[in-house]
């Protein structure tokens, strides 16, 4: 875990007593909302639907017991008992009072947390692999470069008003678990010849314009990354179109120049600025890395699963350790029916002491809305789970129809044209009652409240876009998505659906899919794959099939 | 021609500034938690007036009307966003809305 150093204090300290002042100054009418909006947005504060909200970043999804006790501290202190849990490792407070705001943010920077450029035209919260440091599959842990590039990104004084906000992933291992191909500058850290070394991708995103990222450097030396980083976001920064919010992401910028252009012109702005980095990076990248040694492990030798429940959770729960004796624990909050990444605050603190016994104090956040136990020991699992479903966190579906991402949608969020969360909620339910989401097996649904996709619609293997027609909640359904290393953008199906027929929209895509797979093995996007969009769409609009008979 | 559409009655509707609650503008100028205190506005002047006089930075953020349409039991929000914020998150019973006597003005 990296722990701050004394700059990294005085300089929150500092942001948090300039923000106080600035709140108190709005209040006292000696800034203008004009004035003030800047200024909360650049400390995480937005205003959504119905009140303030706080968006705090747990950058590159790492969290400690001790950070995930203040965050469910400030749930219960200064919100209504949880958090909500966001698709880019974030944690939204949705009711604080502005008056709080300052209180919850001198907390959070007592465990080196905060919530700058959670907002903003600037670099946002670095995401990475939620598996990392613990995945088998793992060529190198992404988070001393995913750290690197937080304490380059943070007040970077080029860097805080971008054409448009900009967002890093890194994940290091070939299993793309971080949708780096989504994000405007994707990461993937690899090996050759021994040696580890970043392929870097540009230009991908979701939104409007939904774009999958082009690769701009195949093995850039770890060496050169944040030099690299500042050409590509000064190019960027000079380059991205400032006369449309609509095509200010780096992902026009790549389409409309081309990535060979862009390749080009980072090139000569990274030899351009290459000298300037005297190699203190690479120091602090030394350093950093010391910060996120491995905890000692304890060897262990698990007794067999007999109770099947525990190996139903297990066989959903569970992802390979790099260490035989350990496994990954994804604890899902996404009970059937319940808000996808809503957390309480005693089941916050449940998680921190479970991570305290069983997994070396440490936590993950997946941008799948879960939290994630990355060390746990094998002979440790029924009593974790035990544990877990005596707090409503047992639920065995990671993976699963029900592990749905949501994002808010108009139920909180000042932008959304449709709900997102009751959809899921409705959804999740239904599966449950059919109990067939075992059956099914893997299947990623993904629901965003608007054209924004902060739920990857997109990538779904079915996606669901809340829009407003004519003053009518309407969910298109987008079908064959992926977000994996193999990044595929969903296809339309075709119109869309009222609030209370996408439920029954979405079980009949399910049996459809039952009906035509080939055997339980063949999993709904393998289907898709192989037979098109035609028996899914058959299945979505029986009426227009009787029509045309 | 929309000169003569008739006009669809509006609220005044805010977030206050200290908390962020959705708030309605009444007849006696002060900001109430329920819609069902709102003033209605029926014509465009006197809309636009109203939204000036509500209009006070250091209580409210981001005044604007909203259409309302008159229904049996009173007035409702014409658009259903305004219906979440009106009554709070469809996924909890805890919208600041909720529990708030009738009434309470702010
Ligand atoms: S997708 Fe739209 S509705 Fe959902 S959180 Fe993002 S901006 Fe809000």
């Amino acid at each position: 875990m990296y722990h701050y150093s004394d700059f990294d204090r005085d300089f929150l300290a500092e942001r948090n007593a300039q923000f106080r002042a600035q709140v108190e100054r709005r209040l006292d009418g000696s800034l203008t909302e004009d004035e003030f909006k800047p200024l909360r947005l650049m400390n995480g504060v937005y205003l959504q639907l119905h009140a303030y909200m706080l968006r705090v970043a747990i950058p590159y999804g790492t969290l400690s017991s001790d950070q995930m006790r203040v965050l469910a501290e400030l749930a219960e202190r200064w919100d209504k008992g949880y958090g909500h849990f966001t698709t880019r490792q974030n944690i939204q407070y949705n009711w604080p009072k502005l008056t709080d705001i300052p209180d919850m943010l001198d907390r959070l920077s007592d465990v080196g947390l905060h919530a700058i450029q959670t907002s903003g035209n600037t670099i946002r919260n670095v995401t990475a692999d939620h598996f990392a440091g613990a995945a088998g599959d793992e060529v190198a842990d992404p988070r001393p470069v995913a750290e690197l590039l937080r304490q380059w990104s943070t007040d970077h004084p080029e860097f805080q008003f971008l054409p448009r906000k900009f967002k890093i992933a890194v994940t290091g291992s070939v299993n793309d678990r971080a949708v780096t191909r989504a994000h405007d500058i994707g990461l993937l850290l690899k090996e050759q010849d021994g040696v580890v070394g970043v392929e870097v991708i540009i230009g991908g995103g979701l939104g409007r314009t939904p774009m999958i990222g082009k690769t701009v450097r195949e093995f850039l030396p770890l060496d050169d990354l944040l030099p690299y980083c500042e050409a590509i976001v000064s190019v960027y920064n000079r380059l991205g179109r400032r006369d449309n919010k609509y095509k200010a992401r780096i992902k026009i910028t790549v389409h409309e120049n081309g990535i060979d252009t862009m390749r080009d012109l980072i090139e000569a702005r990274f030899a351009e600025v290459k000298p300037l980095f005297s190699g203190v990076d690479r120091q602090m990248l030394a350093g950093i890395e010391a910060q996120f040694a491995r905890p000692d492990f304890v060897a262990n030798t698990p007794a067999p699963i007999l109770d099947p429940v525990l190996q139903s959770f297990v066989d959903t729960n569970v992802t390979a350790h790099r260490r035989d004796d350990h496994a990954i624990v994804t604890i899902s909050i996404k009970k059937h029916g319940e808000t996808p990444g809503d957390a309480t605050t005693a089941q916050m603190n449940l998680m921190a002491d479970l991570a305290d016994a069983h997994a070396y104090g440490e936590l993950r956040i997946s941008h799948e809305q879960n939290v994630i136990l990355p060390h746990v020991r094998r002979d440790a699992l029924p009593e974790l789970f035990a544990a877990l479903k005596s707090a409503g966190l047992g639920t065995a579906n990671v993976g699963l129809a029900s592990d749905i991402i949501a994002c808010p949608g108009m139920d909180y969020c000042a932008l959304a044209t449709a709900r997102s969360i009751p959809v899921a909620q409705g959804i999740a339910t239904r599966i449950d009652e059919l109990k067939i989401e075992h059956e099914v097996g893997h299947l990623k649904i993904k629901i965003s409240g608007c054209i924004n996709a902060c739920g990857h619609h997109h990538v779904g293997h079915i996606g669901i876009l809340g829009l407003d027609r004519a003053g009518v909640e309407n969910y298109q359904i987008t079908l064959g998505g992926d977000h994996t290393q193999t990044t595929v953008i969903g296809e339309r199906a075709g119109p869309g659906f009222a609030y209370d027929q996408v439920v029954p929209a979405i079980e009949r895509l399910i049996f459809a899919y039952l009906d035509v797979r080939q055997s339980a093995d063949e999993t709904f996007i393998d289907t898709f794959r192989r037979l098109g969009a035609a028996p899914f769409k058959a299945a979505l609009y029986p009426q227009e099939k009787q029509d045309a008979a | 021609m929309s000169r003569n559409r008739p006009f669809t009655p509006k609220v005044l509707t805010a977030n206050l500034l200290r908390d962020g609650d959705v708030v309605y503008y009444t007849e006696s100028d002060r900001w109430s938690l329920n819609l069902a205190d709102a003033e209605v506005l029926e014509d465009e002047a006197h809309a636009q007036m109203r939204l000036v006089e509500a209009d006070d930075p250091a209580v409210v953020v981001g005044v604007y009307l909203a259409d309302v349409i008159r229904t049996d039991s009173g007035i409702a929000p014409a658009h259903f966003r305004e219906d979440f914020r009106a009554a709070g998150p469809t996924n909890y019973d805890h919208g600041k809305a909720h529990g708030q006597r009738p009434g309470s003005e702010v």
